[in-house]
């Protein structure tokens, strides 16, 4: 695995994202979701949620450590809060 | 309509294509992000370098201006690509050996490799001995697309529209063919006029394979690379150097490979972007009209 050059930071990045979807999993075999309609303009299942949430974090990472000069911890907790705020009345 | 069984263990069909997607897509792709965040000199040296390669490839102006550019030729070839595409499907014969002939006639362009099609053009608008160059010339225009910005604009956007209009009137086509006649009948009935049957009958049923296609033909011209480059090498100065072009010029021809994994992730992320913006706006759109009772 040497080739791949790891760090601590994207290892870390890469199990969250790999334990996140586990429990996407576990979660939907023991309470399928229902597409419903929340705040979004559109009906998401909790799965597009998610993919939502992540996609937007991206950008708001993006957005922080470009255009700005606040830490990028700032990001990641807007990121968490936003993703918490989509999974539950998105 | 046969009731299926439901059963998620089907999924684990699919098991053998996600391994082939790990070693060629997820893995590379990880690969990827671990480069974006550090200096790697060789396989000992390297050093941990955070978020400041997304930092400076975001404020440079170069990559910004070919951002810019790229949404300008992919929204252009669009633009005229999908409306030509559908024009030339409802024009196409529908039956005989007509159909035939103009069917392999019009695939052809998408049967030349991408290297080709800018080889082509290259002679074909060359000043000297071109045909399209030295006819202009001819006529009085002094067309140049090594010196004229303008020149180079209009011929790769020319040159992607003679290459790839053909998928979009193929896409459409099938999809004017798959119509039962039995809609055209109601429509004669109806005395609709030819704009009524298009508006209501052909396009609503053509969504699919448009979806497809816009689809198809975003990412190909998002992502274009081969045929402005042999074309016009993303001269004259940059004014046709697209993002693919920026990329391999810094991950290649310089070798800063953490700079061009930063930029990579991030074209990769514009493109996620829009192609689910897309997707989502298209399927919802035919939701709506499922539940009123429509298509």
């Amino acid at each position: 695995m040497a080739w791949m050059v790891w760090t601590l930071p994207t290892a870390v990045f890469f199990s969250t994202i790999a334990a996140i979807l586990a429990g996407m999993a576990a979660w939907e075999v023991i309470s399928p979701t229902v597409e419903r309609k929340g705040f979004l303009p559109i009906a998401t299942t909790r799965g597009d949620r998610l993919f939502i949430g992540l996609l937007s974090a991206a950008y708001i990472h993006l957005i922080v450590v470009g255009f700005t000069d606040i830490t990028i911890w700032v990001a990641l907790a807007i990121s968490v809060v936003w993703l918490l705020i989509l999974l539950r009345w998105g | 309509m046969v009731n299926k069984v439901y059963n998620n263990r089907a999924w684990l069909l699919v098991l053998p294509m996600l391994v082939l997607v790990a070693f060629s897509a997820i893995i590379p792709l990880m690969t990827v992000v671990n480069y974006s965040v550090q200096d790697v000199f060789d396989a000992n040296t390297r050093f941990f370098t955070g978020a400041e390669w997304f930092e400076r490839t975001l404020n440079n102006a170069g990559l910004q201006a070919a951002l810019l550019r790229q949404f300008a030729f992919s929204f252009t070839v669009l633009a005229i690509q999908v409306p030509l595409g559908i024009g030339i499907a409802l024009l196409m014969p529908k039956r005989g050996w007509q159909a035939s002939a103009v069917l392999i006639l019009i695939t052809l362009p998408l049967l030349i490799p991408w290297n080709v099609v800018g080889s082509i053009w290259q002679i074909f608008t060359r000043g000297d001995i071109g045909l399209m160059g030295a006819g202009l010339r001819g006529l009085g225009y002094g067309y140049n697309i090594t010196r004229n910005p303008v020149d180079a604009w209009a011929t790769i956007i020319l040159m992607d529209v003679w290459h790839w209009t053909p998928l979009i009137a193929l896409l459409c086509y099938s999809g004017l063919r798959s119509i039962p006649e039995a809609y055209y009948q109601a429509a004669r009935i109806d005395r609709a006029s030819k704009w009524a049957v298009f508006r209501y009958i052909q396009l609503p049923k053509l969504t699919n394979v448009l979806v497809i296609g816009v689809l198809l033909r975003f990412m190909h011209s998002f992502m274009i690379y081969a045929e402005p480059f042999v074309l016009t090498g993303g001269g004259p100065g940059s004014s046709t150097t697209f993002l693919s072009q920026s990329l391999t010029t810094m991950a290649i021809g310089q070798q800063d490979l953490g700079p061009s994994a930063a930029f990579s992730l991030i074209y990769f992320l514009i493109i996620l972007l829009v192609c689910w913006v897309f997707y989502t706006a298209i399927m919802n759109m035919q939701k709506d009209k499922a539940e009123r009772g429509g298509v």
